[in-house]
């Protein structure tokens, strides 16, 4: 197969993944999307095993690397549940940064095998460069990331005096050890390419420590982004246009991922990254105590949700990890047999990844068209009947209106202008923000604490 | 122009259009898939497979093959597993028939 043949091949692949992310603009053509997505990575994979195949016959190591992988893959993918994608992605993009600094390791090891001049030019070798530590630090930062989310390691914030200046130091020490590697001779290659990547390494690692729980869906999109980076790098390296199209769309889109996330929650991408968030909870919510909050019981909650005309439903993250969500459904669906309007109302962080609570609705088989993004809803909470808010806080807090608060300017849910409010909470404690919310002492306010689930089985008994 | 251009230009300019692809493509995904985006990229960044197809077949295969089969592997499992749980995600997003009777879950 000529090169000319197989970049022809590579741009129709290319056009695949560009119309896989496309057909994701809406659910219904949101599969096809996909499939095409599986053509372009299957054109590319068939294209490169030929081009092997024509050169050194070599592919019976690669097509016995891919049924075991793609039999991993394929398990995995089946047995996750949907509450563990958050983790599943982390440890996907972990991946993807080790086979990026495994393939670095291997082209400078044998040039020849990527087609490219022996020794290795220093053009590829910068490339080269590039490519390891991004992948390096996406590998150390996904396996730290896939801790937090999965709960093997704590995932408050790790901080110490200095660490800044850490960080600072060795990523100066690594850009060093690269132009090193970039100078060196070939027969000294070796020396600073790896004292380098272990740098990468553990620079992931200190990147992503100090970042508390809270900041994951921004840290997740992140290491998307970089993910397609340490992609793109590579395909620079190896002059494959290819992975400089693939890597491009995705790191472009974990880009913009990230910058939605930290909007939604109203930080900056580099209070983000410089960590701390969501470590000092109940710090300010110290005085809460002496104001009165009204509870009520499930049954006050059937009765008041059966004689309202229009009910919106705001789930947090709260109501995923009670496995809330079949319980909600079927209130839901009682409801709308009375003729009660029901919606639900997603704010972009609800979840721990981006558009996660669609998913978990989605998966209790809520139809899409009854799901509602922030900026689609908010301006129907004046004229709404009852809010009925499960699991979330400060999502919901007016104090994001307040000028001098710590989230002001926060994006919310304006659930507080509802005519009446339901909060189902385990207890009071203070959300990640660590912040009282004003909106659980609201006249118009009923607290009901209790497991998410519970409550709402027992809401849902109680409408018969 | 072609004959006094270096390669690099060529992929620099593929890099940066790209981006711009991917740029506005990306904006046009409804907030609901945001999940689905995440993980069909995750596969598509597995595209790193084509590099790691190439280090696992070389002429003379040594450590360094193996060190290709390892990443073939670890790039297949990100391709595989990550169409494979979009697929399964945008399942979910299909359109119901309202009198559809509710799923059998565990």
């Amino acid at each position: 197969m000529s090169a000319n043949q197989v970049a022809l091949w590579y741009l129709v692949a290319s056009i695949c993944f560009v119309l896989a992310l496309k057909g994701l603009s809406h659910p219904s053509t949101a599969r096809r999307g996909n499939m095409l997505g599986i053509a372009g990575m299957a054109i590319a994979v068939l294209v490169t095993l030929a081009l092997v195949y024509s050169h050194t016959k070599n592919v019976a190591m690669i097509l016995g690397g891919i049924a075991v992988g793609g039999i991993i893959g394929a398990v995995t993918a089946k047995r996750v549940q949907m509450t563990q994608m958050p983790e599943l992605v982390a440890a996907f993009h972990s991946l993807v940064g080790m086979a990026a600094v495994l393939i670095a390791i291997a082209a400078i090891h044998d040039p020849a095998a990527f087609g490219l001049p022996v020794p290795i030019p220093s053009g590829n070798k910068l490339e080269l460069f590039i490519g390891t530590f991004i992948g390096a630090i996406t590998f150390s930062g996904s396996v730290i990331a896939f801790g937090k989310l999965s709960g093997r390691i704590k995932s408050a914030p790790v901080v110490f005096p200095g660490q800044h200046l850490l960080n600072l130091a060795l990523g100066i020490a690594m850009i060093a050890f690269g132009i090193w590697f970039f100078l060196s001779s070939d027969d000294a290659k070796w020396f600073p390419y790896i004292v380098m990547t272990v740098i990468a390494f553990v620079l992931g690692f200190l990147i992503i420590i100090p970042i508390g729980g809270a900041d994951m869906p921004v840290v997740i999109s992140m290491l998307n982004s970089y993910s397609g980076w340490a992609a793109a790098g590579i395909g620079f390296s190896l002059n494959n246009p290819m992975l400089i199209i693939a890597g491009s769309l995705v790191g472009s889109s974990g880009a913009i991922l990230s910058y939605i996330m930290c909007k939604a929650m109203n930080r900056s991408f580099f209070s983000v990254i410089l960590g701390g968030f969501g470590a000092e909870p109940g710090s300010v919510a110290a005085g809460a105590e002496q104001k009165q909050v009204k509870s009520g019981s499930p049954d006050d909650v059937a009765f008041m949700l059966s004689n309202a005309d229009s009910v919106i439903i705001v789930p947090g993250y709260g109501l995923a990890v009670a496995r809330a969500q079949h319980a909600v459904k079927e209130m839901a669906q009682k409801l709308r047999a009375k003729g009660i309007e029901v919606r639900y109302a997603i704010h972009p962080v609800a979840g721990r990844m981006p558009g996660h609570m669609n998913v978990l609705l989605a998966e209790a088989e809520v139809p899409y068209d009854q799901v509602f993004e922030m900026e689609d809803i908010n301006s129907d909470f004046g004229n709404t009947d009852v809010v009925l808010i499960l699991g979330a806080n400060d999502v919901v807090n007016p104090l994001a209106e307040v000028k001098g608060s710590p989230i002001y300017g926060m994006p919310i849910l304006e659930a507080h202008k509802a005519r009446t409010v339901v909060v189902n909470k385990r207890s009071m404690a203070a959300g990640y923000a660590g912040l009282d919310n004003p909106l659980f002492y609201m006249d118009k306010t009923m607290m009901v604490f209790g497991d998410a689930k519970k409550v709402v089985e027992d809401i849902v008994k109680a409408i018969e | 122009m072609a004959g006094g251009v270096d390669p690099i230009v060529f992929y620099l300019i593929i890099f940066v259009l790209a981006i711009f692809v991917g740029y506005h493509v990306v904006w046009s995904v409804t907030p609901a898939l945001h999940t689905p985006l995440m993980s069909v990229t995750n596969a598509i960044s597995a595209i790193i497979l084509v590099g790691a197809m190439l280090a696992a077949g070389p002429a003379v295969f040594d450590w360094g093959g193996w060190v290709g089969v390892a990443a073939v592997v670890m790039a297949s499992i990100n391709a595989f597993g990550g169409f494979l749980v979009t697929q399964r995600m945008l399942e979910m997003f299909k359109k119901k028939e309202p009198k559809a009777t509710p799923a059998e879950k565990k």
